[in-house]
């Protein structure tokens, strides 16, 4: 293990019914700080459930996740202190719907952090600005398009000061015009040094950005490398066949 | 010619016979002995038991449908043992409230329960806060389950534990959709607070009753207070209607 690992996955299963369904067989990988980890894969290959397994929104059926050293998998471990480190971004925004984007951003940093309202709306508002959205301040969510709430999302974890954030897919609900704003604001985020675990299909943006790319299918880890290696020189069959369909 | 003059003046006679009538029920059944007081107390009292019973009513219901929402979201092979005892004692609780007729309820309440104290305020409030309770906490835990799963995830992404996404986060939303049926359960424990008179306590349909049996009357008193609850339920549907806009324009 390196110095810098920031995550480090243990032969993690993830078994439903049982053991019918087998959505994560035993998956090891190493996320160190500072990496754009991107996880790619066909419909049904895990890599979404690997990536919820990271913060424990699924509880891994057997395995270890190891983050900043702390055995998170650990029944005695309390995931709410560490998914405060944890920045999360989900397919379908989950913004809060009943709050204002500003309330949206500030909730967790003055409930959890308890930060002052002063301070947390003055990081907000500085968010708020990077993304280009300062002027939707006091708007509610449903009055946003869905690059805007997407943008909200991941500056409204950007909030918590995590050290990592996960992508769930974070385009996938998108109109194929609003795609553009949601990868510039995450690739600024990944210049900026930000540790990331993206899990998406715009092979564009894991090209540009990605530090490693993983390829999953049937719930293992079929291939992992830099993207240019990856894309250029595909070792496996199904990984080639995969390329071949959605390049 | 005759027949007419004769039908319209029996018709006058008849009409002012009534009218006279009425007058009189209205004096016998409203103003003398300052009958028209017992309504006003009586109906003081209705809204009193209602209004207690609602706060006990909603506050038990929350208290239930949390417990039976926690229990049912614990992930497989991770069941907490104090949870399931909870989770099967509020069960028992709506099954056997939900299954029995409130006025059996009432009376065992008053009777056999509380049968050393002559509260009767009390023992109604009580009766029917932890009759409502039950309704409540299904409306409720109905209202927490139509809330999308991934606002629970992102609560707890951004480092809340359960308590508190519940708290700042589903229940908040879940009450904007269940208020239609909460103004609903609003509307029938008001009605049905009129069988507290079964426990002797003199609510507003009691008024009416004892005005009955005092002036042997019963078209006016009954009448008067059936006007009183309708006026009462079609302000509170008014004033729900109003509620429910409010809260809506922030998803609009």
């Amino acid at each position: 293990m390196n110095d810098n690992t920031l995550i480090s996955v243990n032969d993690l299963k993830k078994y439903f019914n049982g053991e019918q369904i087998k959505a994560l067989d035993g998956v090891s990988a190493e996320i160190r700080e500072g990496e754009v980890v991107v996880v790619i894969g066909p419909s049904g290959s895990g890599k979404s459930t690997f990536l919820r397994c990271l913060n424990l929104l699924e509880i891994p059926t057997y395995g270890h996740i190891l983050f900043n050293n702390v055995d998170i998998t650990d029944p005695k471990t309390d995931i709410n202190i560490h998914r405060q480190k944890m920045g999360m971004v989900f397919q379908h925004f989950n913004l809060f719907p009943h709050m204002t984007i500003l309330k949206n951003m500030t909730i967790a940093p003055i409930k959890v952090l308890k930060k002052s309202k002063e301070d947390a709306e003055a990081q907000a508002m500085a968010l708020l600005k990077r993304v280009g959205l300062e002027d939707r301040a006091n708007a509610y969510p449903s009055q946003l398009s869905g690059g805007q709430k997407q943008r909200i999302a991941i500056v409204r974890a950007l909030c918590m000061d995590p050290k990592v954030m996960l992508f769930d897919e974070p385009t996938s609900a998108l109109d194929p015009e609003m795609v553009g704003e949601v990868l510039d604001v995450m690739k600024q985020l990944a210049r900026e040094g930000m540790t990331m675990v993206v899990v998406t299909h715009e092979m564009g943006f894991a090209k540009e950005v990605g530090s490693r790319v993983i390829f999953m299918d049937e719930g293992k880890i079929v291939e992992e490398n830099d993207p240019v290696t990856l894309f250029e020189h595909p070792q496996s069959e199904r990984l080639k066949s995969f390329l071949a369909k959605v390049l | 010619m005759d027949f007419w003059a004769k039908f319209q003046s029996d018709f006058y006679q008849s009409f002012v016979e009534i009218w006279t009538k009425l007058q009189h029920e209205f004096y016998q059944s409203f103003i003398e002995g300052d009958r028209w007081l017992l309504y006003i107390k009586g109906l003081g009292t209705t809204l009193l038991v209602t209004v207690l019973a609602l706060f006990l009513g909603v506050f038990l219901g929350v208290l239930v449908a949390v417990i039976r929402s926690a229990h049912d979201q614990q992930k497989v092979g991770k069941v907490n043992p104090f949870l399931k005892i909870l989770n099967a004692l509020c069960r028992i609780y709506v099954t056997v409230i939900r299954g029995t007729p409130m006025m059996v309820q009432l009376l065992i309440m008053y009777f056999v329960v509380f049968s050393s104290t002559r509260n009767q305020v009390g023992v109604a409030v009580l009766a029917f806060g932890i009759n409502s309770g039950a309704y409540v906490s299904e409306i409720i835990r109905g209202g927490i389950m139509a809330v999308d799963s991934g606002q629970m995830e992102a609560g707890r992404s951004l480092g809340f534990n359960y308590t508190t996404t519940m708290r700042l986060i589903i229940i908040p939303q879940a009450v904007k959709m269940i208020l239609p049926s909460l103004g609903n359960e609003l509307i029938t424990l008001l009605k049905e607070t009129s069988i507290v008179t079964v426990i002797g306590l003199r609510d507003l349909t009691k008024a009416a009753m004892l005005v009955q049996s005092k002036a042997y009357l019963a078209f006016m008193p009954l009448i008067a207070i059936a006007l009183v609850y309708l006026a009462i339920v079609m302000f509170l549907t008014w004033l729900v209607e109003k509620l429910e806009r409010r809260l809506r324009t922030s998803e609009r």
